[in-house]
């Protein structure tokens, strides 16, 4: 029972670890990522297409992940480039995401609620797990130690020095939302092609979200943000359980407060009440050399 | 910007009075040509976003393999050919009102409300609850009480990130969002385990009284446009004069344009936006009346296609103000209607091709670095030193 319920816990965070990771990069180099969801939603579709396609998972997830690059270029061009409000662009962004994705899937499969059904064997079994705790001692690593991880952060935290610096912030931020692009994508990827068999219609249902919470609990930092996604796959993990599971005759804990419990949390950490969470200082502003 | 440079730049300003100064006529034709140019450009730049929505939209239905002029034919067809498509359209577009005038009324004051979806499934609930709970309630009585229930819930829901912003310093876009999921997790379970309808298998709540229900209009054919419709443009002008008219209107506005010099100028900016945000959720809330006093006569989960995101896009496209709010709400309505006939009569198409134009259009909308830049070069072209950005609220602060 009880390995049961780490088993579980550990794959269902795996999306959010992809995508909270992505959503690092976009937000520590200073750009607002609302639109995880969105990237999510399209790479989760691109990763059944590409892997119902190429009986593959890791070329289907390589699908997956362009899709979401795709998508964060779009995103980036906006909020970049014409310097759209990144809260009205990522809005927008995800609405894009759930619209296109059932047309998409309509012009290809002519059904709209979701893809076919991926063979078992062309889905993943445990790699995405693996990969994303690798991932993680890689970012932390690369923000800590390398000449790029340190030009992410001063992005985001200080752009007119890092500017002075000889670096372009734009430069910077255009690679930074795109691999934040392609984490979400993968994080969708692993949500079709690891956790269940297919796309289907918003199966993101949130996690983009919860993911941006995990980031902002896990205080924009690669390893904390890892610990709040297992917090809250944690949390997911005993919903499943619980639904209609019965103590004593009765339903110990109706699962819609454990549902809502991690987005309590992040409310009551972002307010300070338990330890504080600071955004990286130039989080939303444009960046233009005047 | 510190207030220094600021005023540095305030010499040359330029403005009619300048104009006139001049000796020169053409250069005077030239900065009165400039200074109608906002004017035009606040009129002329949602009606191009729309059109550059709609075509990009249209583009990608061509993909899709149908005609786009067949498509426009079905969504205008669908939303405004007949009673009943008229009446649903409205009866789309009075939710976009109220939520539209939401994001709009605490875009004013310089907040993001995301969270209108939260504000509006709690008023939504408590319209429900209040109907659920006495059911015995006579007419008159009853929808204004449920009224003021809807009303009440979605300004506590909006004033909960309008305390978190004002005292606790964290960002009310995260906080908003947040709320939205807490708020469908709360209603569900009051759906589900509290006021759960036994003669229904779906998670929806008890219906309720009789003497609840407002009056629907029988010209729609049928489609359940209600008294909330009025009561949405009524809002839209209890907003307009509390905006332009009132003393906290122009405190809001002021803490919008500038925080330190709405505090330098005896403001509390704290008070406003919990304000604000209170007042942006009351308005949200409202959109309860009109599913449940109006339409269903019950709370049911998950009755919103997103009116809340919506609300943002139509506050957007109508430029903050009630009226362009309005205008908005009816495009949007139109589109979702529209778009609804789309998954009938055409064979590649579904619904959520709506989405997709909504989220186009946002996206011309936002694009405001396209204007400047097209403006700048004609500066440029001119030799006309460039006139201050317009203020608009900063997303961090």
């Amino acid at each position: 029972m009880i390995r049961d319920l780490l088993g579980s816990t550990l794959r269902v965070s795996t999306p959010l670890i992809f995508a909270a990771l992505g959503g690092m990069f976009s937000e520590r180099s200073g750009v607002i990522n609302i639109a995880l969801e969105g990237m999510m939603l399209v790479g989760a579709f691109g990763a059944a297409v590409g892997t119902l396609a190429t009986q593959s998972p890791w070329l289907g997830s390589a699908w997956g992940m362009g899709a979401g690059v795709l998508l964060a270029l779009l995103y980036g061009v906006f909020v970049i480039r014409l310097r759209a409000n990144q809260i009205v662009a990522g809005t927008a962004i995800n609405m894009l995401a759930l619209g296109l994705t059932p047309f998409l899937c309509k012009i290809r499969y002519d059904v709209t609620g979701q893809t076919p059904a991926i063979p078992i064997g062309d889905r993943f079994q445990s790699a995405p797990l693996y990969l994303s705790w690798a991932l993680v001692a890689i970012c932390w690593l690369w923000m800590k130690y390398t000449r790029q991880g340190l030009w992410l952060r001063f992005a985001g935290e200080h752009p007119e020095a890092l500017d002075a610096a000889g670096v372009r912030v734009n430069r910077v931020r255009w690679a930074a939302v795109a691999v934040s692009g392609a984490l979400a994508g993968m994080g969708g990827a692993s949500l079709s092609v690891f956790l269940s068999s297919s796309w289907a219609r918003n199966m993101t249902a949130g996690r983009g979200f919860i993911a941006l919470a995990a980031l902002i609990f896990g205080k924009w930092r690669p390893v904390p943000t890892a610990m709040a996604c297992l917090l809250f796959g944690f949390a997911d993990a005993v919903e499943t359980r619980l639904e209609g599971a019965k103590l004593w005759g009765r339903e110990p804990i109706p699962v819609q407060f454990i549902q809502i419990l991690p987005y309590l949390v992040t409310i009551l950490v972002l307010a300070g009440f338990v330890g504080r969470s600071r955004a990286p200082k130039a989080l939303g502003t444009v960046f233009s050399r005047a | 910007m510190a207030f220094g440079e600021d005023a540095l730049d305030w010499g040359p300003a330029f403005d009619e009075d300048a104009s006139a100064r001049r000796p020169y006529l053409e250069l005077a034709i030239g900065y009165r040509l400039l200074a109608i140019f906002p004017a035009v450009r606040r009129i002329l730049q949602p009606i191009l976003a729309v059109a550059a929505g709609l075509g990009l939209g249209l583009a990608a239905t061509a993909i899709a393999g149908e005609n786009p002029w067949h498509v426009l034919v079905i969504l205008a067809r669908g939303a405004f050919g007949s009673g009943y498509g008229l009446g649903m359209t409205l009866f789309y577009s009075t939710p976009l009102i109220f939520t539209g005038l939401s994001v709009a009324v605490a875009f004013q004051a310089g907040l993001f409300n995301i969270g209108a979806e939260g504000q509006l499934t709690l008023g939504a609930l408590a319209a429900a609850a209040v109907g659920a709970v006495w059911p015995g309630l006579p007419w008159p009585l009853a929808p204004v009480l449920a009224g003021v229930a809807a009303l009440a819930a979605g300004m506590l829901w909006g004033a909960i990130p309008g305390w978190l912003r004002a005292r606790r310093g964290s960002h009310e876009v995260i906080n908003t969002i947040m709320l939205n999921f807490i708020a469908a997790g709360l209603a569900s379970y009051v759906a589900l385990y509290v006021l759960s309808n036994p003669d229904s298998q779906n998670p929806e709540t008890r219906p309720i009284g009789a003497g609840y229900c407002i009056s629907q209009y029988a010209v729609f054919g049928g489609a359940p446009v209600s008294a909330a419709l009025p009561l949405a443009l009524l809002a839209a002008v209890a907003v307009w004069l509390l905006m332009s008219r009132t003393v906290l209107g122009f405190e809001m506005r002021a803490v919008g344009q500038s925080e330190a010099a709405a505090r330098a100028a005896g403001i509390d900016p704290g008070r406003i936006q919990i304000l604000a945000l209170a007042l942006a959720g009351g308005l949200a809330g409202l959109v309860g009346v009109g599913e449940v006093l109006g339409n269903a006569q019950k709370f049911k989960v998950g009755f919103s296609p997103e009116y809340g995101f919506m609300g943002i896009a139509v506050a957007l496209l109508g430029r903050n103000q009630p009226a362009g709010v309005v205008a908005a709400a009816m495009l949007f309505g139109a589109l979702h209607k529209g778009a609804a006939d789309l998954d009938m009569e055409t064979e590649h198409l579904t619904r959520e091709v709506s989405m997709i134009f909504q989220a186009l259009i946002i996206l011309s909308v936002s694009a405001e670095g396209v204007w400047n830049w097209m403006s700048a070069r004609r500066r440029a072209v001119k030799g006309v030193k460039p006139v201050g950005a317009p203020l608009e609220p900063g997303v961090a602060s």
